[in-house]
């Protein structure tokens, strides 16, 4: 428990293991948010506008601005994802090793 | 029971129902329909053979079997395989492929919104979870709270998306039992009951993590393949598949319009916020982070999974539009009396397996209804642990006994819970079998949001935040959830029958009022808490940050 309090404090005070939470909370929140504006832009425009949704892709096509929304959400959701764990993994994740065997040394 | 035992009753379980199912119609107990040999056998065939398969898969991981399953983490890749596999359950195959089927674009909103929950799930759950959390999710709202209170509002949060989430699993197979065997709905549901709580008893908790894996995989070959035959016969452009399905359905032009199933922006947008946050607080879910190496391992997957369930959608999306343009387009036996307007025969949650039938025959009927059979077992094996854990190791073994339980006592508890959750979630599969299964499933998502993931958030994230906060907003939210779900149209009038408009709760979710009442309540309640207790909780949250960031101090892998 002492050996445990230690490297707490050790870890609280390196500057390294601040500015890496500031790093990756901006990360993860900013493309959190983009999802959020993403899809309730699309559950908005349904509850108060679906007739925007109702306009065809195009003359003569039945597929609309409604379909085309919902799939790029999808799509969007799936890139944002593979997008933050790609740079968690690779950036992130390095940094908070550091700073884990610093503390326990 | 050694395995091979457990595979015995198994297989002597699979039996039982396949005999029953034969005997009953013969004895002209709810005969419904001429009996579909080859379809059957094909079933049989296919649902026996991923059960041996995963016999196989978790015998080489058997060595350190403890209290729930074998051993040893396993790779991000399987963990992604087995969390999708955990999330594509009979809902969204059946429901979603039924909802489009019935209402076009809607189906698309559930997909959109089962799907955008995943990265609030990666980014800021997947790996504080692993690091806080040991084995259920209430290990981490409980990190440095009360034990107490923080469990048993975890394990009743759990317990109640459980068992929603289980009614839609019941319904599911209860029909398809039906369509498939031409059983009465009621012995189609008790018959499938009792099957898959034998299942879980004696087969399931060893091997859930295979069993998903396996399912995964199953589930998303036979859906490609149903979706390639609808595009194949669209010669592969979608937008004649819109039109010709536009033309052939009574919604004709507003199929592709929003507005079918959610008709007011209230319900709209807390059906939205209800598929959203419900994902971060799926019991079943979060506990799979437990089953992996590290931090590094629960991203990965949630990545995977996110990328399969993303596929799996499309391919229900275009199977929804099939059935509209192949059932629709060649009305036969599979709509009841043969007439469109009496519905399909097991409802609209049917679709994709008619289907099956009409463009590729009696074996890929069998083959399609085994894979989404094999789906909801092992949906209902997931669902049915958590919901036994959350009983057994967190009101049980923690609040009840204090941590003075032993594994034997344990495993017992978790046992009983899985035979007491399989007899309700019979009798409510009974009570709701007219409803979209998706549809229910939503409801379980209203829960999670108001509930697990107000109370999971806010533990992880704020550090003001202490137990009585937590207790309190937990609770409301747990109430409202509930209590407007019953007072909504879905519940009060279509299962209990009041008149239609009579509804005292006019909206299709709970969510746009409990969730933030949840939220506001652990705010307020946290805010104005001048305890002691709450101070040294207050002192906690640093420690708690650095192991949630950093993995300092977190547990080894766990497999469920």
């Amino acid at each position: 428990m002492q050996k445990h309090a230690v490297s707490c404090a050790l870890v609280r005070e390196n500057p390294r293991f601040q500015s890496l939470l500031r790093r990756r909370n901006r990360y993860a929140f900013s493309l959190a948010g983009l999802i959020m504006l993403a899809y309730f832009a699309f559950i908005l425009t349904i509850a108060f506008r679906p007739d925007w949704l109702a306009h065809p892709l195009a003359r003569g096509m039945t597929a609309n601005v409604g379909i085309l929304f919902g799939l790029g959400v999808i799509a969007l959701t799936v890139l944002v994802t593979v997008l933050y764990v790609r740079r968690a993994n690779r950036e992130f994740d390095p940094e908070a090793l550091e700073i884990r065997r610093q503390a326990l040394k | 029971m050694t395995p091979g035992l457990r595979f015995l009753v198994l297989a002597v379980a699979s039996l039982a129902l396949a005999g029953g199912a034969i005997a009953m119609p013969s004895l002209e107990i709810g005969l419904r329909q001429p009996t579909n040999w080859s379809a059957i056998s094909t079933f049989f065939f296919f649902v026996g053979l991923t059960l041996w398969m995963t016999r196989l898969a978790s015998a080489r991981s058997r060595a350190s079997a403890n209290l729930y399953t074998p051993g040893g983490g396993i790779s991000g890749f399987q963990n992604g395989l087995a969390i999708a596999g955990d999330y594509m359950s009979a809902a969204s195959f059946l429901g979603i492929s039924g909802l489009v089927f019935a209402s076009g674009f809607d189906g698309l909103v559930f997909s959109v919104g089962w799907i955008v929950g995943w990265p609030v799930v990666t980014f800021l759950m997947a790996e504080r979870l692993r690091n806080l959390g040991k084995f259920t999710f209430a290990d981490v709202a409980a990190y440095r709270f009360a034990q107490k209170p923080v469990r048993s509002l975890a394990a009743l949060g759990s317990l109640v998306v459980v068992l929603f989430y289980l009614i839609a699993q019941m319904v599911g197979a209860g029909q398809l039992v039906r369509v498939l065997f031409g059983l009465e709905y009621t012995y189609a549901v008790v018959l499938v009951g009792a099957l898959m709580t034998l299942y879980v008893l004696f087969g399931g908790m060893i091997s859930t993590t295979w069993v998903l894996i396996n399912k995964a995989v199953l589930l998303l070959v036979g859906t490609t393949l149903l979706a390639l035959l609808v595009l194949y016969r669209a010669d592969f452009n979608p937008d004649a598949l819109f039109s010709r399905a536009t033309d052939l359905h009574r919604l004709k032009d507003a199929l592709m319009a929003p507005g079918g199933l959610i008709k007011d922006p209230v319900s709209a947008l807390s059906v939205g916020m209800a598929l959203m946050f419900g994902t971060a607080g799926l019991p079943h879910i979060l506990m799979r982070f437990f089953t992996v190496a590290d931090a590094r391992e629960a991203r990965k997957s949630v990545a995977w999974a996110t990328m399969w369930i993303g596929y799996f959608y499309l391919l229900t999306f275009i199977i929804g539009f099939g059935a509209i343009v192949a059932l629709i387009g060649h009305p036969g036996s599979h709509f009841v009396g043969g007439r469109i307007a009496s519905g399909l025969q097991g409802g609209a949650n049917m679709a994709a397996i008619h289907l099956a039938g009409v463009l590729g025959g009696d074996l890929f009927l069998g083959f399609i209804a085994a894979v989404a059979f094999t789906t909801i077992l092992a949906v209902v094996a997931g669902l049915t642990l958590s919901g036994a854990s959350a009983v057994s190791h967190d009101l049980y073994a923690t609040v009840l006994r204090k941590g003075a339980a032993t594994s034997e006592q344990e495993r017992r508890v978790s046992k009983l819970s899985t035979f007491a959750l399989g007899v309700v979630a019979v009798l409510l599969g009974i009570v709701f079998g007219r409803q979209n299964v998706a549809y229910i499933v939503m409801l379980a998502f209203s829960v999670a949001c108001s509930v697990n993931f107000p109370v999971l958030a806010m533990a992880v994230l704020w550090k003001d935040c202490t137990t009585r906060g937590v207790t309190v907003g937990g609770f409301l939210g747990l109430f409202a959830a509930v209590a407007l779900t019953v007072l909504s149209p879905v519940v009060w009038e279509s299962v209990l029958r009041h008149p239609h408009g009579s509804a005292p709760f006019p909206y299709a979710s709970p969510a746009i009022v409990s969730m933030p009442l949840a939220f506001l309540a652990i705010w307020l309640v946290s805010r104005f808490d001048r305890s002691p207790q709450a101070a040294r909780e207050r002192a906690l949250f640093p420690d708690q940050l650095i192991r949630s960031e950093t993995g300092i101090g977190a547990s080894a892998a766990r497999s469920h």
